[in-house]
């Protein structure tokens, strides 16, 4: 504050980081009120099984993908099998496969941020940083590392809080979790919207949500909630590979324009 | 429970194998090499696909055949749908429809 002599340059620099800051604050709020609760959820999961506080902390920060943590609570109380841990934390990481070749182009040419962007990719934030329009003055390099960030300190705070303070929580938050929920089907409705919106071509511009919808829905029915995933992966890659020869015309035109 | 030493082991093996996962697409389609058409159509109707799986992933555990029936979440999403196609405002529709479901839940699904 106070002495504003910079160069004209670095003030131009300074005001595109800090509306770059703005703008991810802005997308990241419904993720800070999830990641805070699920992660205040697993601080008291954690150390109500016997583990240290610093442990939730810790592996909220390295591990980071939310359905994997909880899924480590009963792995680490149960007995030494690395190869099984290794197994299942591939198949339960394993839809970012999808969101790493949906970023592909997104991500390319970011500088050394790009390493960091991939590490801290999660569900929400693949979420909001592939479905977010942002004005052409905003730097997308800026606003995707500080939706990461954001959302990655959102769920270490969460962590730490529910370890150290998680036996004073008072306030009925029974049914918060429900906000993830609504992002991803805000998100699901903004991505349906820019696909088209008229009737004429409702299936086809869709196909993707269909199949999306569709494959998972019917995959939860025969494999049930704890084993669908990964058929529901194998289901959509199918669908939309035999759909191709029928989408590709235009979806690749659509690609060569950007 | 496992002793300290194989916690960490089992920690850095699960980190290995996530960190895997999400660095895999970007080390086989590397700047060097033409990205394949297949993966390039893949890259663009891939995300639409995932955002479905990801809201069925959420309502995984929602018993339609007891229970509730799934109600207080087909009324909130209802509200989160309904409100995005009039406002086109992903904050609205996400708080209207997560404080509908609180209420539904704490109050007349309890």
């Amino acid at each position: 504050m106070g002495n504003i002599h910079p160069a004209r340059q670095k003030l131009t620099a300074g005001k595109g980081r800090s509306a770059a800051v703005k703008i991810a604050f802005m997308h990241s709020i419904p993720v800070l009120a999830g990641y805070v609760f699920l992660g205040i959820t697993y601080g008291i999961l954690m150390v109500s099984q016997g583990f240290p506080p610093f442990l939730p902390v810790l592996t909220a920060a390295v591990v980071y993908t939310g359905s994997m943590e909880f899924l480590l609570v009963s792995i680490l109380a149960s007995s030494f099998n690395p190869a099984s841990a290794f197994v299942t934390a591939f198949t339960v990481g394993a839809r970012h496969l999808f969101y790493g070749i949906s970023m592909l182009n997104r991500y390319k040419g970011l500088g050394p941020k790009t390493i960091y962007l991939i590490f801290a990719t999660s569900d929400e934030t693949f979420a909001v940083n592939y479905s977010a329009s942002l004005p052409e003055r905003i730097d997308r390099g800026q606003f995707y590392f500080w939706v990461t960030f954001l959302d990655q300190c959102y769920w270490i705070a969460g962590a730490a809080l529910g370890a150290l303070f998680g036996s004073m929580i008072r306030f009925n938050t029974r049914g918060l979790d429900f906000v993830m929920t609504a992002m991803f089907v805000s998100i699901f409705m903004d991505q349906w919207l820019k696909d088209g919106s008229g009737l004429k071509g409702f299936f086809t511009d869709h196909i993707s949500e269909f199949t999306g919808l569709g494959a998972s829905a019917l995959c939860l029915l025969i494999f049930g909630p704890d084993h669908f995933i990964i058929p529901s992966m194998i289901v959509i890659l199918a669908v939309l590979a035999l759909a191709r020869g029928k989408l590709d015309g235009s979806i690749l035109d659509e690609e060569e324009e950007k | 429970m496992q002793t300290g030493e194989q916690m960490t082991i089992t920690i850095i093996v699960v980190v290995i194998a996530t960190v895997l996962t999400r660095f895999l697409p970007y080390i086989l389609f590397s700047r060097g090499r033409e990205t394949p058409p297949f993966v390039k159509y893949l890259g663009r109707v891939l995300a639409p696909a995932v955002f479905g799986l990801l809201v069925v992933y959420c309502l995984r555990n929602v018993n339609m055949t007891g229970g509730n029936y799934g109600l207080p979440e087909i009324l909130s999403i209802a509200v989160v749908i309904i409100t995005f196609l009039w406002k086109r405002q992903m904050l609205i529709s996400m708080a209207s429809g997560t404080i509908l479901y609180m209420i539904l839940v704490q109050t007349i699904f309890s």
